[in-house]
């Protein structure tokens, strides 16, 4: 019964992310919003599942950096005292820091995946999960669509942008930008 | 005096049996571009001619649309020297558009207003902007006497300031549709307010009847380069508009009724702007309405607007 449902789970998951990718094309509305769908989606026992629960972006690795894998084998000694890791010397954490270090979030056996505090391993694509530990209310309203960007269709396939798609997880705050150029003045339109 | 008193008033000539003052002028033109060609009308003349005779958008037969749509294109296509795809997508049965914006999250970037302007062929040079962007000081909050839409800091947002982007409200009990003496602006079912461009006579009362200064009007020729023209255009929404009549955020109308998000939503870095059905339970939209703390602009002055502000934190 657990196998049927990941399955179902994995090829409705496969379904919205084709269908994210596609242009849409609608006749009419479709009713049963984001919630109804993320509702069913995180119906009991399909949680638990490693399949990805939302249709999100591709998380946004630095070029190059993963698969983790590449570097970092199954079998390397793994100090697990926090310290300063030399070779990332380009992360500079800034994300409760004075509490937590790299793998609190990252696996130390499985480098590409990350982990939840009670050592489930999940996906990238899943962080949302792991950030939602902590952000409890901040994740609830991502899945509702209020915080966060959704692009797509409003009434069908959207692709959610994941958590650290605006929020650096190493230093979250989201940094100021240039704004475009201010309106002309009414004197100065001709 | 006595004289001047007992001189007959002038009195309008009585319209001629059985035809309109709209119908005798047609034929009096018709009849004047008739006699200008000899051998009858070319097909340009019969363009020319429909575009003169054209009737309001909600009295067109869906032959007629057609007729009209199949024109605006070639119009637009020798006009801009591509081809322009010209719609009228009716309203999708069982939806009212709502719009919400965080003005917690919103950093004032004008994305929305650039995104806007590319997708809905708005006129660069003469420069149209259907979105403003008012910058104002978090000690006052929401003072619109003293907003700042000219801001042009290095990064945003500014220390100290929120930033409220403004547009058509879309509101459900519309002053601009009141006081068009044309009706050439009204509420569609979902309702979006929308102008017909052919049928406006640029009188601007509806812009000084908006108390949102949403509106635009186009004193010049509106310049798009034609490289930047978007081509996939509605009727009622981005088709490119004359000079002299008014214009204004549609919701992005082509876009949401193929069941799109409007163009600023998808442009906005922050994810501040929602959209969705208001008729939907499970929307977006509702649950922002249901659970976070919302208010509309100028509430006391029962406009009812379907774009709502509200602070997501």
């Amino acid at each position: 019964m657990r196998i049927v449902r990941l399955a179902v789970a994995g090829a409705s998951a496969a379904l919205l992310l084709t269908a994210a990718c596609r242009p849409v094309q609608e006749s009419g509305p479709r009713y049963g919003g984001a919630l109804e769908r993320a509702g069913k989606a995180t119906a009991p026992g399909v949680a638990k599942s490693t399949a990805a629960l939302f249709p999100v972006a591709p998380p946004p690795f630095s070029e190059g950096a993963f698969p983790c894998s590449e570097c970092h084998g199954l079998t390397d000694k793994v100090d697990r005292t926090p310290h300063v890791v030399e070779f990332h010397d380009e992360i500079v954490l800034r994300h409760d820091e004075k509490n937590r270090w790299c793998l609190d979030c990252h696996d130390a056996v499985n480098r590409d995946k990350l982990h939840l505090a009670d050592g489930r391993l999940i996906d990238f694509t899943e962080s949302y999960r792991l950030c939602g530990q902590c952000h409890g209310p901040t994740l609830r309203n991502w899945e509702a669509g209020e915080h966060g960007k959704r692009t797509g269709s409003w009434s069908g396939a959207k692709q959610y942008l994941l958590c650290a798609s605006c929020h650096s997880p190493h230093s979250p705050r989201f940094k100021p930008l240039k704004p475009l150029q201010p309106p002309l003045r009414q004197e100065a339109i001709r | 005096m006595s004289d001047h008193a007992s001189a007959p008033m002038p009195v309008p000539a009585p319209p001629a049996e059985g035809y309109s003052r709209r119908e005798a002028l047609v034929m009096g033109l018709f009849a004047l571009a008739a006699a200008a060609t000899t051998a009858g009308c070319s097909a340009a003349d019969k363009l020319a001619y429909e575009e003169f005779v054209q009737k309001h958008f909600k009295d067109l037969s869906p032959e007629e649309l057609k007729d009209r749509l199949a024109g605006m294109e070639k119009r637009y296509a020798e006009q801009y020297g591509k081809s322009v795809q010209v719609s009228a997508t009716p309203p999708i049965p069982g939806t009212r558009f709502g719009y919400a914006l965080d003005l917690s999250r919103c950093i004032g970037c004008r994305k929305c207003v650039y995104g806007c302007v590319e997708e809905n062929n708005q006129s660069r040079d003469p420069q149209t902007h259907w979105i403003t962007v008012l910058e104002m000081d978090k000690e006052t909050g929401v003072n619109l006497q003293h907003a700042d839409a000219y801001y042009d800091h290095e990064t945003v947002p500014a220390p100290g300031k929120f930033y409220m982007p403004v547009a058509c409200q879309h509101c459900d009990n519309p002053p601009c549709v009141k006081v068009c003496p044309v009706q050439a602006t009204w509420m569609e079912p979902d309702g979006i307010v929308v102008i017909d461009y052919d049928w406006c006579i640029g009188c601007r009362c509806c812009i000084s009847a908006c108390p949102y200064g949403a509106r635009r009007f186009n004193w010049g020729k509106p310049g798009i380069p034609t490289d930047e023209l978007n081509p996939v255009t509605e009727y009622l929404g981005n088709r490119p508009r004359a000079r002299g009549v008014v214009e204004k955020c549609s919701f992005c109308l082509q876009r949401v009724r193929k069941g799109l998000y409007p163009k600023c939503v998808e442009v906005c870095p922050v994810g501040a702007r929602k959209f969705g059905n208001l008729l939907d339970p499970d929307s977006e939209i509702r649950y922002i309405l249901e659970n976070k703390r919302v208010f509309i602009l100028k509430e006391e002055l029962n406009t009812q607007p379907k774009f709502f502000y509200y602070y997501g934190l």
